[in-house]
């Protein structure tokens, strides 16, 4: 599904000058972000900074007022569809279908997007969520939790280069949430790129790569893992997001 | 362009497999319909001069306003749980998105249709089979679902949605609705084509026009 990806020196994900606004309301004010092949990239940041839009311009789903958005090298404006092929995106609503099974779902999305060898992929992807004994109940009857293992079988079903995931883990229990990760490590297995937004600190800086705060629709902050302790970032999070308020 | 059927035959599938577990696009739409028939042959009887003037009309208004209803339902489904974020996501043109609504949109009238048109002609002692009628069914409902779909996908994003669709949809439509009513009534008094093909002609200038402009706007409709 990937082979087509160019060079790998191109970066995955890089956003320039992004803004956008909504009438009045200024929800990004010039957001540049760079996310490298395989890296997987935790943004942060309170209620209303943004991010949900973020994720939502790099994902093709909303037009950005202003910048520019290039994903495996490719310019989101010139090639929606092809670009469309690479990416998935799991938020806290699943897309499920409630009334049909997860199977059912699973399979239209596959065929949406020309999935080969559909069945075996369905396989795969449902024994890397550890939902193989619900396969043919219907996603209604689902908890949340599992509800939301089957949508990361949704997203990944196509083997997406670049999976973004926004706060997977909002209304889960803590097993649940735990799960997040473990599911995310399998899926991640080989050289996906991940930008992933959560208020779960702890993890967040457990599972990314490098970490980015965002405030007020800015980055306002940006470090690798190797640069800073868990202990450290509840300190960095509160004085960024503290920032000029 | 093998592709776009196949995907659109795929989300037509869905929304028939859905519709078949839980019937209730067709159930509420059959009933609307059928009540409007039963009270309205009540209301106006079933004699000769009276079938004449107002058969045609009774069954447009069942149609019409059934599918309206129906066609609330045909975004609303994909609204709950951001399942039209997940469509969008899809490697597929905005316009496939909506000719695959729009074949399940005209499928759910069209199933409706068949089963109101028969009690219809019954409660009204005219014949069952008449197979200009099905034609005039048939382009009505497509400028239905050609024009419903498209306004079902803009008021879906509105608060009142459900208000909001009857008064977008119905003005637009005056002209299919008008057609129908006017091509109805030769069918039923066994008038000769001639009479009827007027208003035909209107309402396949209609279904192209309004397929084509909604399928070139959709894409401006849904994304934000």
């Amino acid at each position: 599904m990937n082979k087509d990806i160019p060079n790998s020196s191109i970066r995955a994900v890089e956003a320039r000058g992004l803004e956008k606004t909504f009438g009045e309301q200024r929800a990004l004010r010039g957001v540049d972000l760079t996310v490298s092949r395989g890296e997987c990239l935790v943004i942060f940041g309170p209620n209303g900074a943004g991010k949900t839009t973020l994720l939502k311009i790099l994902s093709t789903l909303v037009k950005p007022s202003a910048g520019s958005v290039r994903l495996d090298g490719i310019d989101i404006r010139d090639k929606p569809a092809q670009i469309r092929r690479r990416i998935s995106l799991v938020g806290n609503q699943t897309f499920l279908y409630d009334n049909l099974t997860v199977y059912e779902n699973l399979k239209f999305y596959g065929k949406m997007y020309d999935v080969a060898d559909l069945e075996n992929r369905i396989r795969e992807v449902i024994s890397w969520v550890g939902l193989e004994s619900r396969l043919h109940d219907r996603a209604g009857t689902l908890s949340r939790g599992m509800q939301q293992r089957a949508s990361f079988a949704r997203a990944v079903i196509h083997d997406p280069s670049i999976l973004f995931l926004d706060e997977p883990d909002v209304g889960l229990d803590p097993h649940a949430s735990a799960m997040v990760s473990d599911i995310l490590g399998n899926i991640n297995s080989g050289s996906r790129t991940v930008v992933m937004t959560t208020h779960n600190l702890e993890r967040g800086v457990e599972l990314g790569d490098s970490i980015a705060i965002l405030d007020r629709g800015k980055v306002v902050y940006q470090a690798s893992r190797e640069e800073l302790s868990k202990a450290d970032f509840r300190q960095i999070y509160d004085r960024y997001t503290e920032t000029g308020r | 362009m093998n592709k776009a059927f196949t995907k659109i035959f795929v989300i037509f599938w869905k929304d028939m497999l859905m519709e078949f577990r839980t019937r209730e696009i067709i159930i509420s739409v059959l009933v609307f319909a059928l009540l409007v028939l039963v009270i309205f042959s009540f209301a106006f009887g079933t004699g000769i001069d009276v079938t004449e003037m107002t058969a045609p009309g009774i069954l447009w208004v069942a149609l019409t306003f059934g599918g309206v209803i129906g066609l609330s339902r045909t975004f609303a489904v994909e609204k709950e749980n951001s399942r039209l974020e997940g469509l969008m996501l899809c490697p597929v043109d905005r316009a496939v998105i909506y000719w695959g609504k729009l074949a399940g949109s005209f499928t759910f009238m069209l199933a409706v249709a068949v089963v109101v048109t028969p009690i219809f002609l019954a409660l009204f002692n005219l014949p069952i089979f008449l197979p200009r009628l099905a034609l005039v069914i048939v382009l009505a409902l497509t400028g239905f679902a050609a024009v419903g779909t498209l306004f079902s996908a803009l008021a879906v994003n509105t608060r009142a949605r459900d208000i909001m669709l009857p008064i977008l949809f119905l003005p637009v439509v005056v002209p299919v609705i008008v057609s129908a009513v006017k091509a109805t009534a030769p069918v039923l008094a066994g008038a000769p084509w001639g009479d009827m093909l007027t208003w035909l002609q209107i309402m396949i200038a209609f279904d192209i026009i309004y397929l084509v402009a909604a399928t070139l706007v959709f894409e401006f409709v849904v994304e934000e």
